[in-house]
């Protein structure tokens, strides 16, 4: 690691006076000191916000779920309401990393992930995420983990989290502060598309921290579920995942969310798709139509072809498996 | 430092006063910011249990409890911990009475080289103390942060599944 300075302010405001180029927030710190340590990321200050106030998970005045910034993933994944009103997302969370890792990982860092695109990490070679404008090696290099949607000439990248495919399909809120105050982000506008700026994970202003996640008051806590599937039984990060989220009315489907990890730059939703399975009854001819929409413009590179075909089966298994998937 | 530092340098390079308790003893400690809770263990406190394996949060070798969560000190800043209470493998033995779970890896021979067994030891400590792992399958998730390159995993989980049994039938 290359040297850096270390703070630890008390207060919101202190934090958020401290940030400026070359300095970085720390809270679990378990994937920026990884980075660190691989000289992909050389702060010059790290800013320990875990002395901030932001560790409640309280009701909202609607009827959802505040949930602080420096709740741990581990926490969070146990806490009674969540898993009562959104077990979706306590399965999410389980599904990911392991247990020394979620129980340092916080919620906000959660979101802040960066990619595990192997070329990411090597310095040795182009990244344009790492490096603007010094090209992609994973276009034409080893990209069996990468993206099939969304994708650009300049940047295959996927996002690693499962936490933020269950927020997506959820339709969490981020809570960020800064200095112009606080405002809230809906979950579909955080994470960015590559596009030409793919150094740009999401649209959080300089200087702007993460303090909070709110959950909408709607759980789907009757038919939800959690699919991953990865190269080995646990600990591993998802080859292709799926949220899915039903709710049910008079035999038919009344609303369906479906969240796709692994296959692009951000949690892939498709609006199609989802309203394709309205008024529809819940069987697998459905769950294949609306499949079917949501990978129309899948795009393969050289040895992740097999994700479009495993995705689709992992569409039509979550949907299958949300209708008697529920809080136990 | 050479003579030309700047006062950026200045600040870069300073130590921070840090004071934990580590297997019931208060350690004060002057570290730079970088220096990781493993490195800490190891390299200042003389306390090698804690074994590095990656140095990458993939292997769970140098797992240790902080504030009774099992976590990995290689991805972990020393200076964050002030106030902490950190066990290590060395802090589980009483005198010369091994930990239950400890008698149980040697009498279940749940390791061949023993470079990952401390941080195995450590993490099923974690996992206890969680109590939500019952199971051969929910251990066997739980534990998965941890690997072992002998693959002496069903020994492993054997010496865990032990330990989980004799504290059920032990009387509250
Ligand atoms: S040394 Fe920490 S996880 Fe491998
Ligand atoms: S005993 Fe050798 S790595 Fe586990």
């Amino acid at each position: 690691m290359s040297p850096f300075a270390y703070r630890k302010p008390a207060a919101l405001d202190e934090a958020l006076a401290l940030a400026g180029p070359g300095a970085r927030f720390i809270a679990g710190g378990t994937n920026l000191l990884d980075l660190m340590k691989q000289d992909v990321l050389r702060p010059k200050l790290l800013i320990d916000i875990t002395g901030l106030p932001l560790r409640g998970i309280a009701p909202t005045g609607d009827g959802g779920l505040l949930i602080g910034a420096l709740v741990s993933n581990a926490e969070l994944a146990r806490h009674p309401e969540v898993l009562r009103r959104y077990p979706l997302l306590s399965r999410a969370i389980l599904a990911g990393a392991s247990p020394q890792l979620r129980n340092m990982a916080s919620t906000g860092g959660n979101l802040l992930q960066r990619t595990r695109c192997y070329y990411f990490y090597d310095t040795a070679t182009p990244c344009n995420k790492r490096e603007p404008g010094s090209g992609c090696a994973a276009r034409d290099g080893l990209n069996r983990i990468h993206a099939i949607l969304g994708a650009s000439e300049h940047c295959v990248a996927t996002h690693p989290s499962d936490m933020c495919v269950a927020l997506a399909a959820l339709e969490a809120k981020v809570v960020v502060a800064g200095p112009e105050g606080e405002r809230r982000i809906p979950f579909a506008d955080f994470h960015r598309l590559p596009g030409d700026t793919p150094h740009q994970d999401n649209n959080l202003e300089d200087g702007e921290l993460i303090t909070a996640v709110e959950l909408p008051p709607t759980g789907f806590a009757s038919h939800c579920a959690y699919l991953k599937v990865r190269d080995r039984a646990s600990y591993a990060f998802a080859l292709v995942s799926v949220a899915a989220l039903l709710e049910l009315d008079g035999g038919l489907i009344r609303e369906a969310r479906i969240a796709v990890g692994g296959v692009a730059h951000k949690p892939w939703r498709d609006s199609e798709a989802e309203v394709a399975l309205i008024g529809q009854p819940p069987v697998e001819a459905s769950f294949h139509a609306a499949a079917d929409i949501l990978l129309r413009d899948a795009q393969p590179l050289a040895h992740n072809g097999f994700k479009i075909e495993l995705a689709r089966r992992c569409i039509v298994r979550a949907l299958s498996d949300a209708i008697g998937g529920g809080r136990p | 430092m050479n003579a030309t530092a700047t006062d950026e340098d200045e600040g870069r390079f300073a130590a921070h006063a840090v004071t934990l308790t580590v297997n019931g003893q208060r350690r004060q400690v002057e570290i730079q910011p970088w220096v990781t809770l493993l490195d800490l263990l190891r390299e200042r406190l003389g306390l090698t249990g804690s074994k590095k394996g990656c140095d990458h949060g993939q292997c769970g070798a140098c797992t240790v409890l902080v504030n009774g969560h099992r976590i990995n000190a290689c991805l972990t800043l020393a200076v964050m911990h002030e106030g902490a209470e950190v066990i290590t493998v060395e802090g589980l033995a009483e005198g010369d009475a091994l930990h239950p779970l400890q008698a149980a890896f040697i009498e279940h021979d749940a390791f061949q080289c023993g470079y990952c067994t401390p941080g195995q030891i450590c993490s099923a400590l974690g996992l206890i103390v969680e109590g939500e792992a019952r199971s051969a399958d929910e251990i066997r998730e739980a534990m998965s942060g941890n690997l072992c390159r002998c693959g002496a995993y069903p020994n492993i989980l054997a010496a865990i599944e032990q330990v989980l049994a004799d504290d059920e039938r032990r009387p509250e």
